[in-house]
């Protein structure tokens, strides 16, 4: 999806601005947002591409001027809604009402260390061999999907080389739009800073991404 | 002057500014319904404020600084390295490390969201998530640096690494001169996050 997510190369943000001494929150709003979230998220109900299409989706000028755990909160509100959890009257009033969706796990608090700790890996047993090696040229694909990819537009139609073979992972563009998990193979795909911004670009500076396969042909 | 008067435009009648409000809110419906535990809420918030951050990245640079089998593994498979000092899971399931060198610099940065190594950083600062870091750092790098008053050699090549998949990265700063003999304990202290992000440079002066 070509929205405001999709930061690389844009300008006028200005400088990058660290903040001196920054503390882990801003405020306790900060925190509940962060667990409200990753406890949800064990719920099982929806998976992390899902909800990362879920904060590429707000309005592009809404994306811009939230904070990130402002953009988290959203996402969140939308999710709960569309999986039937809450509904937008409850979100509103604060009040619950007595329909309630099952969910299929929720995560007790003596779970949490070893759930954290575990993680969920994403890569998974390939049913193919991978179709290129370190050192190949590719060329990654041109498209726009309406949908969720990782595909940014800067390093679209681009030609770069394969450094490393990462694995079979879990393929984030099916996945955010409900579809059954499926994997690819995932690759470092390397380019140089002339290939991606032309007389623009640093020459001596490269930029990678990860790219699954159907992001790539051979060049 | 007694005639002044507030124009509130907000109706509730508590501290609560609004989005503290709707957080509140949410957390109770989510509570009340059975969705979460609180004491798992609890327990989420005291990992990532207490017992993850960036300490946890700078053990491993210290360790890779002064066990060159241990930094060999560390090239090889991070993710297995980094489980040898007891780190790993959510937000950093796949781990790479990549290792300054006198010819290359290495800057993360995750142009579509905000992916980080969680296990061995903890959680992301606000630049690192904001649109401006976003933006710039794949378009220019040196300029980025620059913001964050770091400048390197011309002829040192930067390599941006853009987190667009699940595996995440963390920076493996060059060890300082003027460090030999030092224990692996106080190396660690002159790891900051920065440098292991690639926006700093480990520098003795940061030493405790």
């Amino acid at each position: 999806m070509n929205s405001a997510h999709d930061l690389g190369g844009q300008m006028a943000f200005g400088p990058v601005v660290p903040e001196p001494n920054e503390p882990v929150f801003h405020g306790d709003w900060e925190k509940r947002v962060l667990a409200i979230n990753v406890a949800a998220g064990a719920m099982g109900a929806w998976t992390i591409d899902e909800i990362r299409h879920a904060r590429e989706s707000l309005p592009p000028a809404q994306y811009l001027s939230s904070s990130y755990y402002e953009i988290w909160l959203a996402a969140l509100d939308k999710v709960l809604v569309e999986h039937g959890f809450l509904s937008s009257e409850e979100l509103a009033t604060g009040k619950p009402a007595p329909e309630r969706r099952e969910p299929k796990r929720v995560l007790k608090g003596e779970e949490v260390a070893g759930v954290l700790r575990r993680g969920f890996p994403y890569e998974r047993k390939a049913k193919a061999p991978a179709r290129f090696a370190a050192g190949d040229e590719v060329r990654t694909i041109v498209m726009h999907p309406q949908h969720h990819t990782r595909l940014p537009r800067y390093a679209r139609g681009k030609q770069g080389v394969i450094e490393r073979v990462t694995g079979c992972h879990v393929f984030p563009d099916a996945g955010a739009q409900g579809q059954p998990e499926t994997a690819q193979w995932l690759y470092t795909v390397v380019f140089t800073g002339r290939e991606l911004w032309g007389r623009d670009g640093d020459p001596n500076s490269t930029v990678s991404i990860e790219a699954w396969e159907s992001y790539l042909e051979p060049a | 002057m007694s005639g002044h008067h507030h124009d509130h435009d907000h109706h509730h009648d508590n501290h609560y500014t609004a989005i503290e409000a709707r957080v509140k809110a949410l957390e109770t419906l989510m509570v009340e319904k059975g969705y979460v535990d609180p004491a798992a809420l609890d327990a989420i918030v005291d990992t990532y404020e207490t017992k993850i951050g960036p300490r946890d990245g700078a053990r491993v640079v210290a360790r890779a600084w002064t066990d060159p089998a241990y930094a060999e593994r560390l090239k090889a498979d991070a993710t297995a390295a980094v489980a040898e000092l007891g780190y790993g899971g959510r937000g950093g399931e796949h781990i790479v490390a990549c290792f300054n060198t006198p010819e290359e610099h290495n800057l993360i940065v995750c142009t579509l969201c905000s992916c980080y190594p969680w296990p061995v950083l903890g959680l992301p600062p606000v630049w690192y998530k904001s649109p401006a870091y976003r933006a710039k750092a794949v378009i220019d790098p040196r300029g980025t640096l620059a913001d964050f008053g770091v400048t390197l050699p011309e002829n040192q090549r930067i390599r941006v690494w853009d987190s667009t998949a699940e595996t995440r990265f963390i920076v493996i700063p060059m060890r300082p001169a003027g460090t030999e003999g030092w224990s692996e304990d106080k190396l660690a202290t002159i790891v900051n996050r920065n440098a292991m992000i690639g926006t700093g440079l480990a520098s003795v002066e940061d030493a405790a």
